[in-house]
């Protein structure tokens, strides 16, 4: 286990590590859903709840269930399947306190279930064999990272609406862009904190 | 692809129109190209960002993908009759995700430098959106051979993007092509071609590329007297 301080592991989740713009995880959500501020603000939100939670629950299943069994290959099914019941498990809770979220986020919220950064970063802190509090910490970072990155690039997707952009990098194309920018900005964050 | 087209009795028509009039040709096509899954449906960015900065780790990827996709529409449509709508995301997520893990194994065994480096990637094309999509759109209402074809076409699509991507970032960044030397010592390694943001321009740019070809078909196209 390295021996980093879990509020390095935040730091570094959020800024120098940041899971979409350095590990390219999420993206698909990421480049979907970054239209409008608000449906970012709600889609970042389930994200980071979500990621805290599998970051939770996953580590004590992989030490305790799968390493004892010897199963580690299972790895894949056994974090989908825990990402899935998650998933089913905070839809249920939207949906009994905020109406008008569900309603926004609808099929977004099922397909956190595919959104590769929760997978992802349930396999980098099992093969950086990360203790309880810095696989805690890299989920919550991870989450809010997402959370930043999502917002910030629907911030600047609004503004694109009144810009002329070539036609055929119209949609995905200047959002990817976008994001390229975004990723050299956070560039500026590297070799604060190291966490490996 | 041929052998099939051949048995077609269609005596009259030439080979090549033949094989161009043939299912799997234009399945193959679509998603080839017109429906490309990363310049037209923008799906499975992240990988396609993550493992471009060295040919040999795209290639690799690019293989197991086109397999993944390949192997799980065809067995897919081999079970789609028995499996209850209620379900099938299960058996789906399943079938994918044993294919992955067969796959991250062979890595582990034949290839391990290569899965040292990218084998998180590998894990996550379980959740790669090509591969569901595949299966989800065109797998649960084809046979396995078509489904097949769909699949793979895909994963070529997939693989043409991410090579058109990594070759200049492996070439400018480290001067080299899968590991040889291609540049000369003298010129300058440009470092951002090896970090994130290359990836997203370069992707961007084969984007914008490839579109711009597809815009000028579809205007010369409907032009009047155009072809």
């Amino acid at each position: 286990m390295p021996d980093v301080s879990p509020f390095v592991i935040l730091f570094a989740a959020v800024f120098t590590n940041n899971i979409l713009l350095v590990y390219f995880l999420g993206m698909c959500s990421f480049i979907a859903v970054s239209n409008t501020v608000p449906t970012a603000l709600g889609l970042g939100a389930a994200v980071t709840f979500v990621s805290v939670l599998t970051a939770a629950a996953g580590r004590p299943v992989y030490h305790r269930v799968l390493v004892p069994l010897g199963l580690e290959y299972l790895q894949f099914i056994v974090f989908i399947v825990l990402i899935a019941g998650l998933v089913q498990f905070v839809e249920m809770v939207i949906e009994r306190t905020s109406q008008t979220l569900h309603a926004n986020l609808g099929i977004f919220l099922p397909l956190i279930t595919v959104n590769c950064a929760i997978l992802g970063l349930c396999l980098f802190m099992v093969s950086w064999s990360y203790g309880f509090l810095q696989s805690l910490a890299w989920g919550a970072g991870s989450g809010v990272g997402w959370f930043v990155a999502v917002v910030a690039l629907a911030g600047l997707r609004q503004k694109i609406r009144f810009s002329k952009v070539p036609p055929a990098l119209e949609g995905a194309g200047i959002t990817i862009v976008v994001a390229g920018t975004m990723a050299m900005a956070f560039m500026g964050f590297a070799g604060m904190v190291a966490i490996r | 692809m041929t052998e099939r087209a051949q048995n077609v009795k269609a005596p009259a028509m030439p080979l090549a129109l033949r094989i161009k009039a043939s299912p799997s040709y234009r399945t193959f096509k679509a998603q080839f190209w017109d429906d490309n899954p990363l310049f037209r449906q923008v799906l499975g960015v992240c990988s396609a960002l993550a493992v471009t900065n060295l040919v040999k780790n795209t290639l690799v990827m690019c293989a197991a993908v086109t397999l993944v996709t390949a192997c799980s529409s065809c067995l897919y449509a081999l079970v789609r009759t028995a499996t209850p709508a209620r379900t099938r995301l299960l058996v789906q997520m399943l079938i994918i995700a044993s294919l992955v893990i067969v796959v991250h194994l062979f890595l582990g065994a034949y290839m391990f430098t290569v899965s040292e480096q990218i084998g998180a990637y590998v894990g996550l094309i379980i959740t790669n959106c090509i591969v569901l999509g595949r299966v989800e759109a065109f797998a649960t209402k084809n046979g396995p051979w078509l489904s097949f074809v769909d699949g793979f076409a895909a994963g070529c699509g997939y693989s043409l993007v991410l090579l058109a991507v990594s070759i200049p970032r492996e070439l400018l960044g480290f001067g080299s092509l899968c590991g040889y030397a291609a540049v000369p010592e003298s010129m300058p390694r440009w470092n951002i071609m090896v970090m994130a943001p290359a990836g997203f321009f370069g992707l961007a740019a084969v984007i914008w590329v490839c579109r711009g070809l597809q815009l000028r078909a579809q205007a010369a196209k409907a032009r009047p007297g155009g072809k």
